[in-house]
């Protein structure tokens, strides 16, 4: 590999620069994901009718995952490696294990109950997965070979199809996403890619037949709101209603209406977004996806500069599936993807979401910040 | 096999990639944006006027649940107003101080002001809050009189599911309850917007489609904040259908009562239609408070209690039938041609199968001497059937019982019936990884050994045999009554077991005899009648008993006695009811189960005038 040459003479490190070596923290992708949080919190003061509760209460798991992704970022980028495989097994043991406890208690069970707090296994296999098959396809020379994309295709559908049996849609569209973000990095030819896209459309009548009816009834009232205003299509139209009203200024902080008089359900959960473009209108909305779109390109850029295989596979496909997490949830509220249960990155309430979020972007703090200069 | 990497290549290609994916990236986000531009700029005129139109509200309107009435229409559930004590927080002036002076009026204890206190900051202040539910007929009064001085306060009326009949008919009509988080992802949401409760058990649960109604619902015009304006159109929801059972409440009562002192089950079928007249299950359950909200503490104790209420026994109560299973096994001889109906076997007390040790006893010491079929039923002599099971085998026994039900659900409009079990060699190598012993098929036939029946089905079985095969399928309701229509109950299946009369009436007459000769195991019972009923006693061990060992019933534990059964029917010349008792640790069926069933069939032959 090529000596960088911009590091042969030192200049002496400043020390606010030498504390955040120290810190592991990457500046501009830590503003970035600060001034998301802090967004979230103005923006679920109003959808969640300006109860300083809820504020308080995402104000603590938002502290945790802060602190969480800070710690991970401590981690040599070695030590994920090494634990890629057995992290990824222990994540579908406990995948098995809940879903068998689900058959007992015969109902969907996505948790197991440790005393304390839930935990979740689908959030941990949505970063041991980008793990895994990263730690997998490094190991072999790239563009990888047709019997290396078997194991990692095979790889990928376990932990999606175990997810989507909970079921959770949201939750395997995302872990399937990840996993397939790296094969796409590792260089998986265009053809292959024509392929996949091809076989998936094929499999879509056999993937109907699977479905639960209230997935069914999901993907039918995405076609068609209108069928059934007081039932499933309600989400839809209401959200459709709320951003259009919208306009281009927005009503203002606190000003929606739509929430405000209780027709948007979810709207602190999955469909802030509405709420957010109701207040805020196309101005707003584009300056949030600009943000995103900030944070996503430093995170395009760490995985770019990042020194080995497995390093760049991992942070490249955990920067894509940020994007993945920010299309189909927006696309869904504002209609033009169905309703699956994805909640808005770094905005929506709730809990376990935010804290895997962050720890991926722990992971990528952790890649830039222990580069091994030669 | 490990080969080279080519670092340059990689680096290459994978920086291709990343810029391949930021430009994909940049592209769906400009559909995003264009999508947002759509709906904000060229949408926006159209949607503000919608949004503006959202200030007619829809509101559904929730459907009255359907009533539940037995035969003679006595109301098994009803809905009974319930009476609450509401704020609206903006009509009154000082809250805190109204909420003082309402305490000292009512006693309200401190815990139901601070429940008040934390709804009320989660809902808008013209929203009517709930202080009291189920208010009763003394604060009501007190109230009333001082409603003038308590602007703002008001007396709310709504409809509440009530079971007069409390514990008796618990298990049969079940109970609703409030609808919980995994019930709702199952609903139609439209039609159970603004529905608070749903069937979990029973009748409740089991048509809870026919009970629940079509939800309607009212466009209200509301102004900014919400605030009711006026109500522009209305589609009035439809009510549940009312429920027409075939049970009969008073035989019910008769049945439940008679079990007295017992943990059990009793079941009657009329004959003629399969519908059930009787269906209990004893201990029952108050299923009132799980209307309202039961409880921590009394959920537990029905949960935790030794007599376990909760059970349904009828229903899911799994017993060895004992010796109520030899009419099915004589009739199987019969139809087999294993034996004659004058065939005598001589019974010394004990079998031994050729070659064994073990004595398969008697349960009377010393034996019964010879006896034909008929006496074998009448005294239920052990032997003649370990010996008649012998010839048969098990197969026989197996394909012969499964007719009549046994090992399969009796079709019941209820959720949550059991299967019971009849063995086979097939089930025995599947679920044991065992081979079948003929021990087994001795004990099978007195009723013992694997064999595992409910309540229901040896009641329905019963009612088969009586019938003359022709199969009856029990069902609880006959007709639902809606607005505009009546509609019948489930259908039946009219299936008929290929047997000969003769047979049939020699088992009959053996039956007939338990109740009405000298030494029938259930002389105790034909008092008081002037038509014949025919019957079987049964015991089931609870106990393994060991080889030399006695079983005495008075030196034993009472949850270690034996099961008392017994199962009927009457008039014996031309059956109407069929009647199937199961007293736990009830020890003999003679003594202790069959005066039950007695008295069912008597309350119920003389209601409808045989005599």
């Amino acid at each position: 590999m090529k000596t960088e040459t911009r590091h042969e003479h030192f200049e002496p490190p400043s020390l606010l620069g030498t504390i955040l070596r120290k810190l592991h923290i990457d500046i501009p992708l830590f503003i970035g994901l600060l001034l998301a949080s802090l967004l979230s919190f103005v923006i679920l003061y109003s959808a969640g009718s300006q109860d300083m509760d809820v504020i308080i209460r995402q104000a603590q798991r938002v502290g945790l995952a802060f602190l969480l992704m800070t710690i991970i970022a401590h981690i040599d980028p070695y030590q994920f490696k090494r634990y890629s495989t057995l992290l990824f097994g222990l994540g579908i043991l406990l995948l098995i294990a809940v879903l068998i406890m689900g058959q007992i208690g015969k109902g969907a069970q996505r948790w197991l109950e440790l005393g304390l707090f839930r935990f979740q296994p689908s959030e941990m296999i949505k970063l041991t997965t980008p793990m895994m098959i990263a730690w997998y396809l490094a190991e072999h020379p790239m563009p990888p070979k047709q019997k290396h994309l078997i194991v990692a295709g095979l790889l990928i559908i376990i932990p999606t199809l175990l997810i989507a049996k909970q079921p959770d849609l949201g939750t395997a569209l995302l872990v399937f996403s990840s996993g397939a973000a790296v094969l796409f990095f590792a260089g998986l030819s265009w053809i292959f890619i024509a392929a996949i896209i091809t076989t998936l459309s094929a499999l879509t009548p056999i993937l109907w037949h699977f479905m639960h009816d209230y997935q069914r009834d999901r993907v039918l009232t995405f076609l068609n709101p209108e069928a059934d205003p007081l039932g499933r299509g309600y989400h839809i139209i209401q959200s459709k209603i709320a951003i259009g009203s919208g306009g281009i200024y927005g009503k203002g902080w606190l000003g929606s209406t739509q929430s405000e008089l209780d027709f948007l359900p979810e709207s602190s959960t999955d469909f802030i977004f509405a709420v957010f473009a109701e207040e805020f209108g196309l101005f707003g909305g584009l300056s949030l996806l600009t943000l995103y779109l900030l944070i996503i390109t430093r995170c395009l850029y760490i995985a770019s500069q990042a020194q080995d295989s497995y390093n760049r596979l991992l942070a490249s496909s955990l920067s894509l599936t940020f994007f993945v997490y920010v299309f189909v949830n927006i696309g869904m509220v504002i209609g033009i993807l169905p309703v699956v249960g994805v909640p808005l990155p770094l905005i929506s309430y709730g809990g376990t979401s935010i804290v895997t979020l962050l720890s991926g972007f722990g992971i990528l703090m952790s890649i830039h910040t222990h580069k091994k200069f030669r | 096999m490990y080969t080279i990497k080519d670092h340059s290549l990689e680096n290459r290609l994978f920086l291709n990639r990343i810029v391949t994916s930021f430009f994909v990236i940049i592209l769906l986000t400009s559909g995003l944006i264009v999508r947002l531009i759509y709906l904000q700029i060229v949408g926006n005129e159209h949607y503000s006027s919608l949004a503006k139109d959202n200030s007619v509200k829809i509101v559904p309107l929730v459907p009255t649940r359907g009533m539940i009435y037995d035969r003679h229409g006595n109301v098994l559930a009803e809905n009974t107003p319930s009476y609450s004590l509401e704020l609206i927080p903006e009509q009154i002036s000082n809250i805190d101080e109204t909420l003082l002076s309402l305490q000292t009026l009512l006693a309200i204890p401190n815990d139901k002001i601070e429940l008040f206190q934390k709804l009320r900051k989660r809902q808008k202040r013209f929203v009517s809050t709930p202080l009291l539910l189920s208010m009763n007929d003394e604060e009501l009064a007190k109230f009333a009189v001082a409603r003038p001085y308590f602007p703002g306060v008001d007396i709310h009326t709504h409809l509440v599911r009530h079971y007069p009949y409390s514990d008796l008919t618990a298990h049969v009509i079940g109970y609703v309850s409030r609808i919980n988080e995994s019930e709702l992802k199952d609903l139609p949401i439209s039609e159970y917007r603004g529905s608070t409760h749903i069937g979990k058990l029973g009748i409740e649960s089991s048509y809870e489609n026919d009970l629940h109604g079509k939800t309607g619902y009212a466009e209200i015009e509301t102004n900014v904040q919400a605030r009711l304006l006026n109500t522009l159109n209305e589609v009035n929801p439809e009510p549940g259908g009312d429920l027409y059972l075939t049970l009969d409440i008073n035989l019910q009562k008769t049945a439940y009562d008679a079990l007295n002192g017992f943990n059990g089950a009793v079941v009657a079928i009329d004959i003629k239609t399969g519908g059930v007249l009787v269906f209990v299950s004893r201990p029952g359950f108050d299923p009132n408070p799980f209307v309202v909200g039961i409880s921590n503490e009394t959920y537990q104790a029905l949960q935790t209690s030794e007599n376990q209420p909760l059970y349904n026994r009828a229903l899911r109560g799994l017993y060895p039938p004992g010796s109520t299973v030899k009419p099915f096994v004589a009739l199987a001889g019969l139809e087999f041609e294993a034996i004659s109906p004058e065939q005598q076997l001589f019974c010394p007390g004990y079998y031994q199968l050729p070659g064994v040790d073990h004595q398969y006893r008697d349960w009377k010491k010393g034996g019964h001497g010879s006896v034909d079929l008929n006496q074998a039923i009448t005294e239920s002599c052990d032997v003649y059937f370990y010996r008649l099971a012998s010839m048969l085998g098990i197969d026989h026994m197996h394909s012969f019982l499964q007719q009549f039900g046994f090992g399969e659900k009796t079709g019941i409009d209820l959720i949550g019936e059991k299967t019971g079990l009849l063995p086979s060699r097939e089930w025995k190598l599947a679920q044991k990884k065992q081979s079948w012993y003929p021990g087994e098929t001795l004990i099978t036939g007195i009723g013992q050994g694997y064999l595992q029946v409910t309540p229901l089905q040896l009641a329905r079985a019963t009612a088969t045999l009586a019938n003359q095969g022709h199969v009856v399928t029990p069902f609880l309701v006959d007709k639902i009554v809606r607005a505009h229509e009546t509609s019948p109950g489930p259908e039946t299946h009219k299936d008929t077991i290929t047997l000969k009369q003769e047979n049939v009436n020699t088992v009959i007459d053996g039956m007939i005899n338990v109740i009405h000769s000298a030494r029938g195991t259930a002389k105790g019972i034909n008092t008081h009648i002037n038509y014949q009923i025919a019957g079987k006693t049964g015991t089931a061990q609870v106990l393994g008993i060991k080889q030399n060992a006695k079983y005495n019933e008075n030196s034993i534990d009472f949850k270690f006695r034996d099961h008392a059964l017994f199962v009927s029917f009457a008039p014996a010349n031309d059956p109407k009811i069929a009647v199937a008792v199961i007293v736990e640790n009830g020890g003999h069926g003679g003594s202790v189960a069959a005066p039950i069933a007695g008295q069912v069939i008597k309350q119920f032959l003389k209601d409808n005038n045989e005599n």
